[in-house]
């Protein structure tokens, strides 16, 4: 820690998005030629922070100072040209693009007629292809590279700027261990150079290994920020869950009755392996794990979205195919997806056309739709779910995100389910709707259901679960039973520092 | 917000199709008292039938995301094939079956086209088009067939003094109507329409639901061809060009949506009646026929332009 020059300095930033502050007086500096990495929870606000250093976001108050000097950055072409690049978490990139174009979009070097210098173009990607012992023509389309050569172009094209301050949002949750080590001398040559880099990570061992100084981000704010010679991997991880547990989650002590579902040695390639799980009437158990550990892969193969290489799925003690969803729905098992835009709501129908979508044959027999009993069974449904609106009529994309999830569940309870998969049931929604649904989940566990929740907000798991299984890139590394929950001990498997031998 | 305003909103921008549609009759009656008479107003409905029975199966096909541009060529290839079976076999009954056949075939094909590899809607009926005209073409090697006997019954007969198009008209209006809203196939049209991939995690079978959707719309089709043929008293393989683009436009005023989801059997109807007042008036007022084809696309543009804009005037409430 002897270059004590700073480079980049945000102070006293704030950012709201409508009904969440995301940024809340945040302040911490970068010195030359460190990394600098920044830990938190989903949603702690470390993203938010670096899109509003991007210009991506424009933060609310507060200043951004580059070599001391403040600086306004209102997009991330002005970033660029004061030395900010940026890899971003989520691949945005065009398919039908070739690795050349891609390379410079945005920023094509022009002849003297202003017309793109294609011919420079070709001859600086071959460079940099050569240079980094890429085989690939540069006339290759994006869509035929595999995601870890694309996130491997995207670090390349962000050094290639030269710039002096890198942002690296999770650049290792798409590429191989062997480009991970690249990455890695990467980082080493551009400290070397003198540039700094912020780097976004869940992975602790990897933390453990590049970071000069950490700083600790929770629920939108700085918790501390330290050179790494002052830290452990307890304390950061302490220091990310920190909060204490609000006693907030109407969990009631059921009878848990007979197994009623059973995986085991279900794979997916590239994807996960070897998943084995139960869970029984009465229970609730939850499926703990970081960003692309596999969850909602397992979940989607369970309930028949996608189709997976080997496995059994048993229920009630009889082993089950289930070919598609509506052989999943047949048997009784449902699931509430993480993506609600996407997989749950049709958003220009109504409220009951979404919540009836499921069990149509309920309500459309002997030819003619009953429509006197869809509205029954409709109302009855979303006002036990507690559905605020103005009428059932509406469409469901006027109303907000928790009153949709409401509404979704409510198809789901439509269909009488013996299984309930929820898959970030409580994501984007404010927390009068998380309770309601957390109540849901208790009722539903008193009738006798069986739920599984994956999330990735330890306090609902350890508030709402009777066991927890816990996974880390694609396999179950451990199983919590109630009275053994702590967050930190969940951490230790999530990050994979630690794993149990057999998990049941 | 008030709830009140909000409720009236709302059966303003249901329900408009029809209050343009009542203004729009009201308006051609003042233009010309011709206008209204039970011999316009039948002449009227026998004109729109053939497009309008190939609008409802564009309003299907749109509210589930997709539509179909073969369907005046497939029209035409049914037709002369129902046509040729009549000569040959003297069946108005076989005829028929074989109009119904051939629409529904071209549409099987259609639908594998979209459904197992993929083909966007728009590309694959746009092959669809080319080929069933063409077969049409080649089946007939480009000659009309002439005399064709009672065939001209399907078109040009009487029952109980209502023109048979306009019977068939209703009774593929009622079809529409029931299938849109009365079965789980409708339903289910509506949801993939609206989100395909919400339907598909809903338990319903996607891809199963599109080819159902062709096989109704191939049905239409092979009723309009007979019916088309039947009116113009011969088997033409160069008939009824455009009337995919008649049918659109019949769907897309009565405010059936191309993004999918939104669509009603009545508001086609209602759609096509206003492009059939609007045609008529214009010829009974001495319109140029050259206007009258600017003033049809005209209405098109801001049919669509009407419904975006009430639609995200909506959301922003």
């Amino acid at each position: 820690m002897k270059n004590t020059d700073i480079k980049l300095r945000v102070s006293g930033i704030d950012k709201s998005f409508p009904g969440v502050k995301a940024l809340n007086q945040v302040n911490f500096a970068v010195r030359k030629g460190t990394v600098h990495v920044l830990c938190g929870e989903n949603g702690a606000g470390k993203s938010t922070l670096m899109k509003v250093i991007n210009g991506i976001h424009r933060p609310d108050t507060g200043e951004i100072l580059i070599d001391e000097k403040p600086v306004e950055i209102k997009n991330p072409i002005q970033a660029r040209s004061l030395g900010i690049s940026m890899i971003f978490q989520e691949l945005n990139y065009m398919p039908e693009m070739t690795i050349e174009e891609s390379l410079f979009v945005g920023n094509w070097p022009r002849d003297k007629y202003k017309k793109i210098d294609w011919k420079e173009i070709r001859k600086r990607t071959k460079e940099l292809l050569q240079k980094e012992n890429l085989n690939y023509d540069p006339e290759t389309r994006l869509k035929d590279l595999t995601v870890s050569d694309i996130q491997m172009l995207e670090i390349l094209k962000a050094i290639s700027y030269n710039s002096d301050i890198i942002i690296m949002d999770e650049p290792t949750s798409a590429i191989t261990n062997k480009e991970v080590e690249v990455l890695f001398s990467k980082i080493n040559e551009i400290k070397e150079r003198g540039a700094c880099i912020i780097y976004i990570s869940h992975k602790m061992d990897e933390i453990f290994r590049i970071a000069d100084e950490i700083t600790v981000f929770r629920d939108g704010s700085v918790v501390d920020s330290r050179p790494i010679d002052q830290y452990d991997l307890e304390t950061v991880i302490s220091q990310m869950v920190g909060r204490k547990l609000e006693n907030n989650f109407p969990k009631e002590t059921i009878e848990i009755g007979k197994e009623i579902l059973k995986v085991k040695g279900m794979t997916q390639k590239g994807k996960f392996e070897n998943v084995s799980f139960h869970v029984k009437e009465g229970e609730i158990i939850g499926f703990a794990g970081l960003m692309g550990a596999g969850r909602t892969e397992v979940m989607r193969c369970l309930f028949g979205l996608d189709s997976y290489e080997a496995g059994e799925i048993h229920i009630k003690n009889e082993k089950v195919k289930i070919k598609n969803v509506k052989s999943s729905i047949d048997k009784k098992m449902v699931m509430l997806s993480e993506d609600r835009r996407r997989f749950g709501i049709i958003p220009v129908r109504s409220i009951r056309e979404n919540v009836s979508l499921a069990s149509l044959n309920k309500f459309i027999y002997k030819g003619w739709l009953h429509q006197k009993e869809e509205n029954k069974a409709i109302a009855e449904f979303c006002q036990k779910m507690n559905v605020k609106a103005p009428d059932y009529e509406t469409r469901i994309e006027s109303l907000s995100g928790g009153n949709q999830q409401k509404v979704i569940l409510a198809k789901w309870m439509v269909t009488n389910p013996d299984i309930l998969i929820v898959d970030e049931p409580t994501r984007g929604i404010d927390v009068g709707a998380k309770y309601e649904i957390y109540k849901l989940m208790s009722e539903l566990a008193k009738q006798k259901k069986a739920l599984v929740m994956v999330s990735s907000e330890l306090p609902e798991l350890i508030g709402m679960c009777d066991r927890i299984y816990v996974m880390a890139k694609g396999k179950i590394t451990g199983m919590l039973t109630r009275g053994e929950f702590t967050q930190e001990s969940i951490m230790a498997f999530a990050t994979g520092t630690k794993s149990q031998k057999e998990v049941n | 917000m008030n709830t009140n305003n909000k409720m009236i909103n709302n059966i303003k921008s249901k329900y408009s199709i029809y209050f343009v549609l009542i203004a729009l009759f009201l308006f051609c009656w003042m233009a010309n008292k011709n206008f209204v008479s039970v011999g316009n107003l039948q002449n009227i409905s026998t004109q729109i039938s053939v497009g309008t029975i190939l609008a409802f199966g564009q309003t299907i096909l749109i509210i589930s995301g997709m539509l179909d541009l073969s369907s005046a060529s497939v029209l035409a290839l049914a037709g002369v094939l129902s046509i040729s079976a009549y000569t040959s076999t003297g069946s108005l009954t076989i005829s028929f079956l074989v109009a119904i056949l051939v629409g529904v075939g071209c549409n099987i094909l259609n639908g594998l086209m979209i459904t197992k590899y993929k083909t966007p809607p728009f590309i694959a009926t746009l092959a669809m088009m080319a080929m069933a005209r063409g077969a049409a073409l080649l089946y007939t090697n480009g000659q009309n067939i002439y005399q064709i006997g009672k065939y001209v019954k399907f078109g040009q007969g009487e029952i109980l003094g209502i023109p048979t198009p306009v019977i068939f008209l209703v009774a593929t209006l009622i079809i529409t109507w029931y299938l849109l809203r009365h079965t789980v196939f409708g339903r289910s049209i509506y949801a993939i329409g609206g989100n395909e991939e919400a339907a598909n995690a809903s338990g319903i079978h996607v891809n199963r639901i599109k080819m159902r959707a062709f096989i109704i719309n191939g049905i239409l089709v092979g009723i309009a061809g007979v019916l088309f043929m039947s009116r113009v008293n011969g088997g033409m393989p160069n008939g009824a060009i455009g009337y995919e683009f008649k049918a659109l436009t019949a769907a897309v005023i009565g405010g059936t949506s191309f993004t999918g989801g939104i669509g009603t059997a009545s508001g086609t109807l209602a759609g096509a009646f206003i492009v059939g007042f609007l045609d008529n008036i214009m010829v009974l007022v001495g319109v140029n026929s050259y206007l009258q084809q600017i003033v049809r696309g005209a209405i098109i543009a801001l049919a669509v332009m009407y419904d975006i804009w009430a639609k995200t005037k909506k959301r922003k409430h």
